[in-house]
């Protein structure tokens, strides 16, 4: 098992690791029976997404799909945030090894959790379907899904 | 200037030097096939009886016993579908739940063709009850097979007494060795066992080469068909450089093994107290008494083994983990499940092991680094501010 360059950058130096005590939105993905615990903060101004931050427990992927999840969403519109799916995290990691894609699934479904509380906390409805099925990170069937895969130069 | 600290040589280990030099002729001006009768050949031919007669003075066994194989798991493999295959009592076997994969996806594989087996439990220490084997054998238990040393919580198997009960029984006994070779005082005598698995590369040695011990009187079905290599049952050309290194590597590591035992359990022992002294929610897994010299595997709360694994390599450290994420499978070690770990402990496993080439600032580096390495994804882990901030019951 390999990890890309990308995917070691952002587990050597995550970004936006931490918390945000006034947060306007937190979700909370995984378990610790499955090895990964994803929790996001998110801070809200007139519908875009100010300020992010993650807390993780789990593998180097989960780290690295965490840290590109917030990249990928600061700054973004709710609407624009809750469009990304796991694998634009894959992408942007530069793959994933396919034991290791339900970390990116996890990640999405951390961000859908964090505005879903946020619509909740606004008093406004964002129906569960609307965030897919709920990951614990260890149903595998994810494994199926198959990332950006690159040749390996010899 | 940046350390690097090996400290994974339950995985595998460095090549010793005198180990390359004794195999070097064989790769290079001493490339002879050991069946050609010529003085070319005959050198290495030579040069395997030399190895099989060193191999067997150090097991305690005689030359006639050793066979030449591709390493620890194609032993296990050939020791444990040959012994099924021909049993005349039935098929049943009897494993640990503790095993190496080399030997449970064997026995799994015999399930698959109609045997049955049973998985004997551990203790929390990590030990077979030789009660439970006993209560365990059948009329139709073809094999019984133990490791002699677990590889990743370096447990010692009382396998004299388990071997003991087997030949009471009149069932063959096999064990997987690989661990235990070349760290601790391994005899098959007074193992008692019939088969025995080893491979090189644990103890100094090259990769791709292991051998099997097979006691006189004990049927071996045919591996490999081809040639009269290896007394026809594992055909094919010897692989001459590695079978000497093999050799080679054998009898330095038991060379003053008693010594190399005394520093290593120390230097093992100062790990394990210096860790769980500094750091809070840590525990050893596995027997602390019973246990390989150089073997430490602890768990740590509220953090994930690849996590730990990949930033102690950003230091310079290198070590392993039995984390799910590390096992390329989605559940933690089978082993640490097997010793009652639940799923959240087992996967913050850190397994560190030493031998003899390492030294005593490598266990000082891994002390001063590790605490500073485990805080650092402790702050980063949603799991840890409720201990942190709460306390948590640290019975595990």
């Amino acid at each position: 098992m390999l990890y890309s360059d990308k995917v070691m950058d952002h587990f050597r130096n995550p970004r936006n690791v931490g918390e945000i005590p006034d947060a306007d939105g937190v979700g909370e993905v995984g378990n610790a029976k499955c090895g990964d615990i994803m929790r996001i903060y998110l801070k809200v101004d007139d519908g875009i997404i100010s300020d992010v931050k993650f807390k993780t427990f789990g593998c180097g992927a989960a780290v690295a799909t965490s840290s590109m999840a917030t990249e990928l969403i600061k700054g973004k519109s709710l609407e624009e945030a809750l469009c990304i799916t796991n694998k634009a995290v894959v992408e942007a990691l530069d793959g994933l090894p396919p034991v290791k894609l339900h970390c990116s699934v996890l990640a999405e479904e951390a961000v859908k959790a964090a505005i879903a509380d946020y619509y909740k906390r606004q008093g406004l409805d964002l129906k569960a379907e609307e965030c897919g099925p709920v990951c614990e990170g260890c149903c595998g069937s994810c494994q199926s899904f198959d990332g950006e895969d690159v040749l390996p130069e010899l | 200037m940046k350390r690097f600290v090996y400290a994974d040589n339950a995985a595998t280990t460095k090549l010793d030097g005198a180990v390359l030099e004794a195999m070097l002729p064989y790769l290079t001006e001493q490339y002879g096939n050991p069946s050609s009768i010529y003085a070319l050949g005959q050198n290495a031919a030579r040069a395997i009886r030399a190895a099989r007669e060193r191999v067997a003075f150090e097991l305690g066994a005689k030359p006639e016993e050793i066979y030449f194989t591709g390493g620890g798991s194609e032993s296990d493999t050939w020791a444990i579908r040959s012994a099924a295959a021909l049993s005349k009592r039935g098929k049943h076997i009897i494993t640990s739940v503790i095993e190496h994969h080399a030997v449970l996806h064997a026995v799994e594989a015999l399930e698959r063709e109609g045997f049955e087996a049973t998985y004997l439990g551990v203790d929390r220490d990590g030990l077979v009850s030789p009660d439970e084997l006993s209560a365990a054998i059948r009329p139709d238990t073809a094999l019984i097979t133990i490791m002699t040393a677990n590889n990743e919580i370096g447990v010692i198997q009382p396998i004299a007494e388990l071997s003991a009960i087997a030949r009471e029984h009149g069932v063959p006994f096999h064990t997987d060795a690989v661990q235990a070779v070349g760290h601790i005082p391994v005899n098959v005598d007074a193992l008692g066992v019939d088969m025995l698995s080893l491979a090189a590369h644990k103890f100094h040695g090259p990769k791709g080469v292991g051998a099997l011990y097979v006691r006189r009187g004990m049927r071996l079905q045919n591996l490999i068909y081809g040639g009269g290599q290896e007394r026809g049952k594992r055909a094919g050309t010897e692989n001459t450089a590695g079978i000497v290194g093999l050799a080679k590597a054998l009898a330095l590591a038991n060379e003053d093994l008693e010594e190399k035992m005394r520093v290593t359990t120390a230097m093992r022992d100062r790990l394990i107290d210096g860790i769980l002294g500094s750091i809070p929610y840590s525990r050893l897994n596995g027997s602390r008494e019973r246990r390989l010299p150089g073997n430490v595997n602890v768990s740590i709360e509220f953090i994930e083994g690849e996590s730990l694994i990949l930033r102690l390599d950003e230091q310079g450290i290198a070590a392993s983990s039995g984390s799910a994420c590390t096992s390329g499978s989605l559940d933690p070690s089978h082993v640490l499940l097997g010793i009652g770990l639940s799923h959240e402990v087992a996967h913050g496993s850190l397994r560190l092991s030493l031998d003899h080439f390492n030294t005593d600032e490598d266990v000082d580096y891994i002390l001063e680094t590790l605490p500073g390495v485990v805080a650092e994804l402790r702050e980063m882990s949603p799991l840890w501010e409720h201990a942190d901030k709460e306390g948590v019951d640290n019975a595990v």
